[in-house]
């Protein structure tokens, strides 16, 4: 198990404990957490609902081609803008902190 | 005026099985979606992905799926109304439902069948708080006529395809053109890119990489821009249109108007037969929810499956309906 944390739109923080070994991601997990994230295209990096900011100083993967393109049609994007959908939950991002990125319209 | 016997909102993968099923029963059917093309989310989100959850079908492109089910309803003579979007539903003297698209299309349907999966698809908009002020008064989200640009000032955003070849196109037409993008690379076709990038050189365009539109400001009509460089900070650009092309995503839009049963931007049906809390309308897909629901293609055939033989029920009360196996019967389509 690891721990997340994710501030919501409100600014309050919420812990979230994830299992690593089912293959889940950080869109999933904040849905499972009843956080307001839709994940409207499913974790294809074909929507940017799950747009978030990484406030932690963690060493992710680079952002893939997909994902870049993706963040094109998004909106308040930052240097540390991330698709949650592309965050897997694995041992060495244990005690991320991300933001959720406001909904655009 | 359109007459059918099931009026789909909604020519995603769902919509258009519907009218296969409908078809084996001899109902008619007719489809209204808001994009220009059938398919729904597989033919504009992801035509390209690979689909391994279709029974029998180990594998298939959501694109090559959408093919398909177009050449399984074939016979079945479907009708459409596309790039039109629903506006509302109501019920008529004789019982049937009077459907009206933003184009002023009327169609008059005994059932309804709303597949409409996310809601419908409409240009994303930039969070810029008095947006909405300009819109159609020097900022437009969708290019309609080019001549409207023509031998003016624009400020095109964006970085994708259409982004760019709208650049392109425009750079014959329009007296300045700026390209703001937030970053320096940009997706879409390479030669696309190439092109702009020479436009560029030559001083045909002007390109802001690393940019994005931040403010909007005019009196009535658009008069300027902001735009904000990542290093350089805020600048005024005095433009006459303002273009954001940042694609389309789906809004549950006039659905949420037409008197159903809502729950978190879904459709509450019975799984009896996925009828909604008004008779005669039902909703299959994504668009509806359920105790256990999945938002699966797969899901939403089954859906419209049952949701057709309800139909004809309701649309038939006098007669029985017996399942008919097409291994048995084979597809009879439609003469005309």
């Amino acid at each position: 198990m690891i721990t997340i944390t994710v501030i919501d739109r409100e600014g309050e923080t919420h812990k979230l404990e994830a299992p690593t070994d089912m293959n889940l991601n950080l869109m999933e997990l904040c849905k499972a957490g009843e956080l307001p994230v839709q994940g409207t295209c499913g974790g294809m990096a074909l929507c940017s609902t799950c747009h978030c900011y990484i406030e932690s100083e963690h060493e992710l993967k680079e952002a893939s081609t997909d994902e870049e393109d993706m963040l094109d049609q998004a909106f308040f994007v930052e240097d540390n803008s991330r698709l949650g959908c592309q965050i897997k939950l694995e041992e060495k991002i244990d005690g991320l902190v991300v933001r959720l990125a406001p909904e655009a319209e | 005026m359109i007459e059918t016997d099931i009026l789909i909102i909604g020519a995603g993968p769902c919509g258009l099985f519907t009218v296969f099923e409908a078809g084996l029963v001899k109902l008619r059917c007719h489809l209204i979606d808001a994009l220009p093309q059938p398919g729904g989310q597989l033919s504009e989100i992801y035509p390209k992905k690979p689909i391994y959850d279709i029974p029998g079908i180990p594998e298939i492109l959501a694109g090559d799926l959408v093919t398909d089910l177009m050449e399984q309803i074939k016979p079945f003579k479907p009708g459409f109304t596309l790039g039109e979007r629903t506006e509302t539903i109501e019920k008529i003297e004789d019982g049937r439902f009077k459907v009206v698209t933003n184009r002023g299309t009327v169609h008059i349907a005994p059932v309804i069948a709303i597949a409409g999966g996310l809601g419908c698809f409409e240009p994303r908009k930039p969070p810029i708080p008095n947006i909405s002020d300009f819109e159609d008064k020097g900022i437009e989200y969708i290019i309609k006529d080019p001549e409207l640009y023509r031998d003016k000032k624009i400020v095109i955003a964006g970085g994708g395809d259409s982004a760019l070849d709208w650049t392109i196109f425009l750079a014959e037409v329009a007296s300045e053109i700026t390209l703001v993008h937030r970053r320096k690379g940009f997706r879409g076709a390479p030669d696309s890119v190439e092109k702009v990038m020479q436009l560029a050189e030559n001083g045909r365009i002007q390109l802001l990489t690393e940019a994005q539109i931040v403010g909007v400001n005019g009196n009535g009509k658009l008069d300027n821009v902001v735009i904000k460089h990542k290093e350089t900070g805020e600048q005024q650009k005095t433009t006459d249109h303002f273009i954001p092309l940042f694609g389309l995503s789906p809004k549950l839009g006039p659905i949420a108007e037409w008197g159903l049963n809502i729950d978190k931007n879904a459709i509450e049906v019975d799984t009896f037969d996925y009828r909604t809390n008004i008779e005669g309308i039902y909703a299959i897909g994504d668009i509806n929810t359920y105790p256990g629901k999945l938002k699966l293609i797969l899901c939403g055939f089954h859906e419209a499956t049952l949701m057709v033989q309800s139909a004809w029920k309701k649309l038939n009360p006098d007669k029985k309906l017996t399942l008919k196996y097409t291994t048995v019967q084979g597809v009879n389509g439609f003469e005309e």
